[in-house]
């Protein structure tokens, strides 16, 4: 196969993988320890509802339960923590319930049947009160969800971002005027961005140990935030955070659902400190369903005024987002990220604005894409719309409405942030050609004649990723609450053993990004030494540096750049070491093959163990060397990153029935510099087949109740391979100049491009029976009721 | 109650109540946790293993089920060496987080096992059983077509990931 | 997740079986467990006694009987779908079981085990319905065989007693002239997945003219049902793409189509004329 050993951009094998395909991999529930116990949840069955009593007793009685706890047990460790803590979530509620699924009690048994069987027999008397489930009802603030608010929209995000609001007024009033104009066109459309549930494969849990002697706790969970759980931990649990130790080992996927600090690890951490015996919960699916957060869930209007030959004069966009029950880790940030990317990477004036409202269903957070997927949707649908509006092809219109290569560097967005680098047409045309755009529209058209329902469909997309810049601190994009009071850093340590190897070590972990063979290659690209001979250490808050989290596609642009940046003064270090060895000036030093040698003679070198052995035994290395061969750096760049793309998708949908099929999908994306092809291939696939997801199958549906009905696998259906086409990926590669290795960050960008490509791509399809638009999911049903409707 | 079968070549007797699945009797009796649980409607196949050589949900089936049965799981399936499912996988990078691997492995092996050159239709539907969040399939499909490659003794198809 | 307490057995003989259902009403049969375990796992169905009949002997086979083929209680879908006899003579039956569940699934699931289980979107049902198949039921009281028309009472409910195991499909081999087909559109679209709307149908041409007909819905209501009308409509017809799709407008005459997450009774009911259409289409080819 196609390989090369270190530097970066060589396609190597995973390092993860030797285990993983052979049974060996060791995920939270692969780890048992003595005396372990488990626990189940009580949950409630109404949406809103007061909860009158609790009877424990039949439970308590059974053989094999060890403890059940309420509310009043853990009302003493305070509500959840947030970030943005606007509409806190109780531990065990005993108050108000406000969503299905929420939990009331905590059973421990000796193992997980017992547990469950002893949460069947906790009975709970409630009185339901009225639910609000619908968002626009919620919106209306018809009945009030949290007593003591005086409405349900939380917090409402605006943009020109920073603007002051007469000046945003200025911007609307604008497009107004615009639109009233004799020679303008307004295209206006309201749209459905549904609730997703994430599905990782791997269900979240959790298994936690209380050492008393060491008055100690070890936590085990399936988190991408293992830092910010620990913090969690020892601040509702009144530890010192040195006292708590969490890994997150192999996770089996997060996509953002597992990017909060949940009720149930705090619980179970506080249990197991109670009884001195470590407690185990494993998610069952329904509760991933209903219990751990869900994505998405907007509705909302855009709108485009533009002249008749494709110049977008203005966009607004006006929306309302669901938040559900309670505001956890970033819940009320979601929309604010995809307020960055309110204006994509066009040039026109654009006014957008969202509320984030509070209903009585499953709380909202983070889900791939998290506000990007909603925000670029709407803005590429209604261009899709306005392009048809005018007769023009959307290519054209996407083309010239482009913010210009001559804007970098310095373009700042019409919404207000300042972008690093972009080359939006050479992406588009590029994939255009790549994708032979005209053939495939001689060919729909010949389809068409035929009598066929072929349709194409173009998105491109603008990302904000690489999370953060120090300063976005301010704007709530730190631990604080978690009692870690940090910006979005990233953080690696990267260290030559005295044996020559190297170890990095790193305060976030993958849950399937391969670290372990990024980082390698990272700092083998940096020192020279071997991918197999450097170790990567990752997930657990009790050896690493403080760490953010692997999420917001920011590990390779943020924590590896400061790996990068180590492994750089590792090297300046060495460099001197090596200078002695050789006897010659530092600066003539060049790192190459294992080891180091004098530019212009690499047969007179040194290797790594030559330099690492007077690093360690500095009485051979020169006057006033320290010992050790380390370094730890923090790192934060001056901007977010910027990444973006083009997609296409030809689809043909059978008009009897609304079935959709994807005949042929093609992306160029653009993630700056790539470190391995091969994995940012895979982040592409993965991200496009959850958009596709998204596009096609995928809702959290509600009853008017407030019953999740698509609550199991059987109802929520996720694509399968047979859902799928092969994927036809290539790339433009534009480097960031905000960190040293000029990558962007690509874990999102399918997931970003991909949704409206295939909206697009229906919508086309079944334009010539007067369809303009159809809400996600199309699934069947949706399609031909379209059609009908049209017809 | 006691349930005895053959697990990877190894012949075990285990206690269990009647109503424990086989996973469970896999992963909390025998310490076999390379079969993993990801849903609790028998949907997305991260439990795949082989009785009696055909891939079946562990999850979906009561150990009481197996008594007497071979069962082979992820860890047994080359028994340290690597089946060529399993380097196809590792060849193609057909795994990401590698929660969903284990079940994909042993229900690829089981169709290989039946037909070593599928279409690529074949094999799509043909895993069907086994839902995957990371890699969209494409490279799983890929990683069983090398493994079908192999075990017919062709080359396999080069890498579809462009290096620059 | 996890079942609640239940007694196993696992009898090694039809009688015994037999004799442990008629012992405990609060028994529940299962031969693969495809169905039962889920439910049983989410507690939505919890059973005192499971008799496990995947231990007896003989039950396994597809035989050739003459003018019927004979499917016994455990013959999984994998084995319906794959088994040249059924492919020959019930071809429905063999695309139903096909479609059935995913791989997996097939390889452990029986098709007298989804029959029997009665599900309102399954794909055998409206198979066998079609093929005018008849059950054999068997309990300690003896032996009775039931039409596959008066089979599927409701959703999830057969006609089976509950000391009853269904221990054979009988299925009439299809003759000269006669063709038969299944098709569906699945949840996700295409034909994976439980069956939004599916259509078996079963067809005779005579002379060059329908003489017989038997069509079957599943999917669009509370059970597999039998669209009567359409068999009449296409009865005397020379069986053309015309007489065909004017006999499909009859197909969800009689029928109560009910409303699901997956479509309104306007779509299924429009759904329920399309695949006719296209299973009969199949049926005369």
């Amino acid at each position: 196969m196609a390989t090369t050993t270190s530097a970066l951009g060589g396609a190597i094998r995973r390092r993860e993988d030797p285990a993983l395909i052979q049974g060996h991999g060791r995920y939270v529930d692969d780890i048992k320890l003595p005396g372990e116990t488990a626990a189940a949840f009580v949950r409630s069955p109404f949406a809103r509802a007061k909860v009158l009593s609790i009877d424990a007793s039949e439970a308590l009685a059974m053989d094999g339960v060890v403890a059940v706890y309420t509310a009043a047990d853990v009302d003493s460790l305070g509500p959840l923590i947030a970030q943005l803590s606007f509409a806190p979530r109780p531990l065990l509620n005993g108050g108000e319930v406000k969503h299905v699924g929420e939990a009331v009690a905590m059973v421990v048994a000796e193992n997980r049947y017992l547990a469950q069987d002893a949460a069947d027999l906790v009975f709970v008397d409630y009185d339901p009160l009225e639910a609000v489930i619908d968002l626009k009802d919620a919106h209306s603030d018809r009945v009030i969800i949290h007593e003591g608010s005086e409405s349900n929209t939380i917090i409402s995000w605006a943009a020109p971002f920073g603007a002051e609001p007469e000046d945003q007024q200025a911007v609307r009033d604008q497009i107004e005027a615009d639109k009233s104009r004799d020679d303008t066109v307004v295209v206006s459309q309201e749209m459905i961005n549904q609730r997703l549930i994430p599905t990782a494969i791997e269900p979240r849990r959790v298994l936690a140990e209380w050492n008393p002697g060491y008055r100690s706790l070890n936590v085990w969970s399936s988190s991408q935030i293992p830092h910010a759980l620990a913090g969690g931990i020892a601040v509702s649990l009144g530890l010192p955070t040195t006292s708590v130790r969490v890994i997150a080992p192999e996770v089996g996927g997060g996509f953002g659902a597992k990017l909060n600090v949940y009720n149930d690890e705090i619980l179970v951490s506080w249990a197991a400190q109670q009884l001195a015996r470590p407690v185990r919960w494993v998610e069952t699916r329904r509760e991933a369903a209903n219990s751990t957060i869900q994505g998405r869930g907007w509705v909302g209007t855009a709108t485009i005024v533009g002249t008749t030959d494709g110049e977008i004069l203005g966009y607004d966009f006006d929306g309302i987002a669901d938040m559900g029950a309670y505001t956890q880790n970033f819940t009320v940030a979601i929309p604010f990220l995809g307020l960055f990317v309110g204006s994509g990477q066009y040039k026109m004036p654009t006014y957008w604005k969202i509320d984030c409202v509070a209903t009585n269903t499953t709380t909202t957070d983070a889900y791939r894409g998290a506000g990007r997927p909603e925000a670029v949707y709407y803005l590429e649908r209604i261009i899709d719309m306005y392009a048809r509006e005018i007769g023009m092809d959307p290519a054209d219109v996407r083309n010239k409405n482009f913010i210009p290569n001559e804007a970098f560097p310095g373009a700042v967005s019409p919404i207000g942030f300042a972008m690093d680098t972009g080359d939006y047409s050479t992406n588009l045309n590029e994939l255009l050609e790549v994708a032979d755009y005209a053939g495939m529209k001689a060919e729909r058209d010949a389809a068409r004649a035929a009598g066929r329902h072929v349709g194409i469909g173009l998105s491109s997309y603008v990302e904000v990723c690489g999370f953060a810049p120090s300063g976005l601190a301010d704007l709530g994009f730190n631990w604080a609450t978690y009692g870690l009071p940090t910006a979005f850093n990233g953080s690696g340590l990267v260290r030559v053993n005295p044996d020559a190897s190297a170890t990095v070590i790193i305060g976030t972990g993958p849950s399937g990004q391969a670290h372990q063979t990024t980082w390698a290659q990272i700092v083998s690209d940096r020192l020279g030494i071997e991918v197999d001979n450097i170790v990567v250490k990752h997930g657990d808050t009790g050896d690493s540096p403080m760490g953010i989290g692997t999420f917001g596609s920011r590990s390779a642009a943020v924590d590896g750049a400061a790996a990068y940046q180590a492994a750089d003064r590792v090297r300046e270090k060495a460099a001197k070491l090596a200078a002695h060895l050789l006897e010659a000036a530092e600066e003539d030093v060049v790192f190459a093959d294992g080891g180091a040698h004098v530019a212009g003679s690499p047969d007179s070198s040194v290797g790594w163990g030559d330099i690492a052995s007077i690093a360690y035994q500095v009485h051979k290395a020169p006057e006033g060397t320290e010992p050790g061969l380390e370094s730890e750096v923090f790192f934060t760049p001056s901007n977010a990153t910027w990444p973006f793309g083009s997609h296409l998708a030809m689809v043909e949908v059978d008009a009897d029935t609304g079935n959709v099929e994807i005949l042929r999908y093609v992306s160029m994306d653009d993630c700056g510099n790539v470190i391995n092809p091969m994995i940012v291939d895979g982040q592409v696939h993965g991200g496009i087949a959850q958009g596709i997801g998204q596009a096609l199958f995928e809702e959290a549906i509600y009853d008017a109740d407030g019953n999740l009905l698509s609550g199991s696998m059987v109802d929520y259906p996720i694509p399968t391979a047979g859902d799928l086409p092969a994927f036809e990926l290539h790339r433009t590669v534009t480097p960031t100049d905000v960190n040293p290795m000029g990558v962007k960050g690509i874990g999102e960008a399918g997931t970003i491009g991909s949704a409206q490509t295939i909206v697009n791509a229906v919508v086309d399809a079944v334009a010539p029976l007067g369809v303009t638009h159809i809400d996600m999911p199309l699934r069947p049903r949706r399609v031909w009721e379209a059609i009908q409707e049209a017809r | 109650m006691e349930v005895s079968l053959t697990v990877n070549g190894q012949a075990v007797t285990s206690e269990v109540e009647a109503r424990t699945l086989l996973v469970h009797l896999l992963r909390e009796n025998l310490g076999l946790t390379g079969t993993h649980v990801g849903c609790e409607t028998g949907y997305c196949g991260a439990c795949t293993v082989h009785v009696d050589g055909t891939p079946v949900k562990s999850c979906t089936m009561l150990a009481a089920q197996v008594e007497g049965a071979e069962v082979t799981t992820v860890e047994g399936l080359a028994n340290g060496e690597l089946h060529p499912v399993q380097e196809g996988f590792w060849e193609r990078h057909g795994l990401q987080c590698g929660y969903c691997t284990p079940g994909m492995i042993m229900t690829a092996a089981g169709m290989l096992a039946d037909n070593d050159n599928p279409s690529e239709d074949e094999i799509r539907h043909g895993i069907e059983g086994n839902l995957c969040r990371c890699t969209g399939y494409h490279n799983i499909v890929r990683a069983i077509e090398y493994a079908a490659a192999k075990m017919r003794g062709d080359e396999p198809a080069a890498p579809d990931w462009e290096v620059v | 997740m996890y079942p609640r307490q239940f007694e196993y057995s696992a009898p090694a003989s039809l009688d015994e079986a037999l004799a442990a259902l008629a012992n405990n009403p609060a028994a529940k049969v299962m031969s693969g467990g495809m169905s039962l375990i889920p439910m049983m796992k989410l507690r939505l169905f919890s059973p005192a006694v499971v008799v496990d009949i995947g231990k007896i002997g003989g039950l396994d086979s597809i035989e050739d009987r003459g003018d019927h083929l004979a499917i016994g209680a455990l013959v999984r879908h994998v084995a319906t779908a794959n088994s040249p006899l059924v492919q020959q003579y019930a071809a429905a039956l063999a695309k139903a079981a096909s479609l059935t569940g995913d791989p997996q699934v097939r390889n452990q699931g029986t098709t007298c085990g989804a029959i029997a289980h009665a599900d309102l979107a399954a794909d055998q049902t409206a198979a066998v319905l079609a093929l005018g198949a008849t059950m054999v039921a068997k309990s300690t009281g003896g032996t009775r065989e039931i039409a596959a028309a008066d089979f599927f009472v409701d959703t999830l409910t057969c006609a089976l007693q509950p000391d009853e195991i269904l221990v054979e499909l009988l299925v009439p081999k299809a003759g000269a002239g006669e063709g038969s087909a299944y098709t569906k559109l699945g949840r996700r679209g295409g034909e994976s997945d439980y069956a939004v709307a599916g259509a078996a149908a079963w067809v005779r041409k005579t002379n060059g003219s329908v003489d017989a007909a038997r069509v079957a819905l599943t999917g669009v209501g509370s059970k597999a049902v039998l669209a009567a009308a359409v068999g009449d409509a296409l009865v005397g017809s020379d069986g053309s793409a015309t007489a065909i799709e004017a006999a499909s407008a009859h197909a969800a005459e009689g029928v109560n189509v009910l409303e699901d997450l997956h479509g309104s009774v306007e779509y299924k009911t429009h759904l329920a004329k399309v695949y006719v259409q296209r299973a009969l289409t199949a049926a005369l080819t």
